[in-house]
């Protein structure tokens, strides 16, 4: 789904060194863990998206990694320098805040050479870059003076990453910056942000708790919950091998089933039958445990057709998902869903007995 | 309005009646303003025409509406009449009151405001407290404390040192009960002023290099304007007016405007030229505070224009 481009595979020889480097970090708030002991790697140059569920501890990271808060254990290290301690005004990366926090008294173009007046940049020239980078973010020149309180969602959301880009810093970091705009906004500037990604070359850490978000823009996701970084990896890893229940449910809608193993046999705990599972991933012998098959595997067979494992079960209900229709079947008290393309829905009105199945290389066997 | 609905009602002729009769009566938030209406035209506005008239009226008379005269005026512009003494007083004295609770107070907002966060604007009213008890009678309180072998004194004495600074009845002292009388009119507006900053604007300019002065000066300052503009015209148009501090505290080493227009209304027994001089007086601050508010534009400063 999301190649990496032939220009940026030819710079790719050696696997990137880590811009950015997080050993056993912990962040404790009166005895509440919010950060549980995170390790990880970012390389120079990716875009890179925390996912997680609200109070799962992305927002602390993130304070953690831009300065604004402090490690209670553990390590940050920005190309191999320690980073702890050093405050935000000092370090050279950037945060895009979730309310943008743009300046209100300020206009589009101050707003945006903030950072340049900082540095004590003269006047004329502040104008200059802050020009540049208004085409950057294609935002028009005779904006550089209109009131920053004056400009829509996305013009507003433009500003707050033209000023981030005139701090020039290594990493760039998100909070969140697309979650208050409507949906089509939302994916034309999730575009816009790639795009800017593989054109500035900056390293991106960007946090959400919309996972459609992350898999449209990321290099690697990262998953978070309760304070942990459950998986790391590119969105077809997380799509296509999720380590637990918790991110192949986060990732999108699946069907799970608990199995219990009887000698060579799994049987089924939700609902009756003897099932074929896949091998765990991590090669485990389990006597418990899940089976995760998303809704677009689970296939309709017709009288005579045959999967690997099959159920029978009355349709309960239907949705329309656009280009497909996604059904509740109920097998016992179970409610299974699958998904038929629209041309080959099943006709109003037809038996409401349905055998549904999958083979087994469709689905995942998870532990936990 | 009326024309409208002729036209209306002309098209629909079957209801002309009943819609000439809505447009004639007063809208629902007219009726329910008109108490207050009534009571602000008889309890605020009559005052001052009748000051207005008198000021206009035969000297050391009560020919109020009677006598049309500029005399009051012109006596008060005499070159000989030393009145512009005490207007000076009380117009230098205001500032400096303004100027130092400016000093004073920004750095209790800050602080009330780091402290108490959301809360700030409440505890900042606990400072008005002070105010339900008669300003008088505070400051006979400040008379014990600084009087010869009040507080003060009594106590320095007491404890073996030569006694206190002699400060009762001079200017400085007055300076000081107007400072500290006038301190929760500056508190609370720019307590809410400083609330106004958003702590992420501040987060953001640091993340964008800024130090502490900088930020101060650039967003800190800036967008806790409109509420530290209010507090300084509040407490100027007050302090103008102040007179118990020059007479209590400063027993009358100074004479301010007001106490000016007091004696003409008691000892003088002359209402006109007492109105002329409260006339004057008033159309100044009216002038100044309307000079200070179109300058000061609140939506601008706070971004919403």
């Amino acid at each position: 789904m999301l190649q990496t481009l032939p220009a940026a595979a030819a710079t790719d020889e050696a696997p990137p060194r880590p811009i950015l480097q997080l050993v056993g970090v912990r962040k404790v708030f009166g005895g509440f863990a919010a950060v549980e002991g995170i390790d990880l790697d970012v390389r120079e140059g990716e875009f890179l998206t925390i996912v997680g569920p609200s109070g799962s501890g992305k927002t602390t990271l993130l304070r953690m990694l831009a300065g604004m808060d402090q490690p209670s254990e553990g390590n940050i290290t920005l190309r191999g320098e320690l980073i702890n301690d050093m405050p935000p005004n000092k370090r050279p990366t950037c945060l895009v805040f979730q309310s943008l926090a743009l300046f209100p008294h300020k206009s589009v173009g101050e707003n945006i050479a903030f950072a340049l007046k900082v540095k004590g940049v003269d006047a004329a020239t502040r104008k200059k870059r802050a020009l540049e980078l208004m085409r950057i973010v294609r935002l028009p020149d005779n904006y550089h003076d209109k009131n920053v309180m004056k400009c829509s969602g996305g013009e507003r959301q433009r500003v707050a990453l033209a000023r981030a880009f005139a701090y020039d810093p290594e990493v760039l970091f998100f909070d969140e910056p697309l979650s208050a705009l409507d949906y089509k906004l939302k994916k034309a500037l999730e575009k816009e942000l790639k795009d800017l990604h593989r054109e500035t070359g900056k390293t991106f850490i960007y946090i959400t708790h919309s996972l459609e978000e992350a898999m449209v823009m990321s290099d690697r996701i990262g998953v978070m919950r309760a304070g942990k970084l459950v998986q790391v990896g590119t969105p077809e890893e997380i799509y296509g091998a999720p380590v637990d229940r918790f991110v192949s449910e986060f990732v999108g809608e699946v069907n799970t089933l608990k199995m219990k193993r009887a000698g060579a046999e799994w049987h089924g705990v939700d609902v009756p039958g003897t099932f074929t599972l896949s091998p765990p991933k991590d090669g485990a012998s389990l006597d418990e445990a899940f089976v995760v098959i998303r809704p677009e595997y689970m296939r309709f067979l017709a009288p005579g057709e045959r999967a690997d494992n099959q159920l029978t079960g009355t349709v309960y209900n239907e949705y329309s998902l656009g280009s497909r229709i996604q059904y509740q079947i109920r097998v016992g008290e179970k409610v299974m869903l699958a998904e038929l393309s629209r041309a080959r829905a099943l006709a109003p009105g037809a038996s409401a007995e349905v055998t549904i199945g999958w083979d087994a290389a469709d689905a995942f066997t998870l532990g936990s | 309005m009326a024309d409208i609905a002729l036209a209306r009602a002309s098209k629909m002729a079957p209801e002309t009646a009943r819609e000439l009769r809505h447009a004639r009566r007063l809208s629902v938030g007219a009726r329910c303003a008109l108490p207050v209406a009534v009571l602000l035209a008889i309890g605020f506005l009559a005052p001052m025409v009748a000051i207005l008239a008198y000021s206009f009226a035969t000297p050391r008379s009560f020919d109020v509406f009677r006598s049309f005269t500029l005399e009051n005026f012109a006596s008060l512009f005499d070159p000989t009449n030393t009145v512009w003494l005490s207007f000076a007083w009380s117009v230098g004295f205001a500032l400096f009151t303004v100027a130092i609770l400016a000093v004073i107070a920004y750095p209790i907002a800050y602080g009330l405001n780091a402290v108490f966060g959301r809360w700030a604007g409440f505890v900042s009213v606990l400072f008005v407290f002070p105010l339900f008890v008669s300003e008088n009678v505070r400051l006979y309180g400040w008379v014990l404390f600084f009087i010869k072998n009040g507080v003060l004194d009594g106590t320095l004495k007491w404890l073996g040192f030569s006694g206190g600074p002699e400060v009762l009845y001079t200017p400085g002292v007055t300076l000081f009960g107007m400072a500290y009388t006038y301190l929760p009119f500056m508190l609370f507006p720019m307590t809410l002023g400083l609330a106004l900053v958003p702590r992420d604007l501040v987060d953001a300019a640091r993340d964008l290099g800024a130090g502490r002065l900088f930020i101060w000066r650039e967003i800190e300052l800036p967008l806790a304007m409109p509420g530290i503009l209010i507090g300084m015209l509040l407490t100027f148009v007050l302090a103008v007016g102040a007179t118990a501090e020059a007479k209590i505290l400063g027993g009358q080493s100074i004479i301010v405007i007001s106490h000016d227009i007091e004696i003409a209304f008691t000892y003088s027994q002359n209402w006109p030229l007492g109105s002329a001089l409260a006339v004057v007086v008033s159309v100044f601050i009216a002038a100044l505070t309307l000079v200070a508010l179109s300058k000061l534009d609140l939506d601008r400063m706070l971004g919403r224009r």
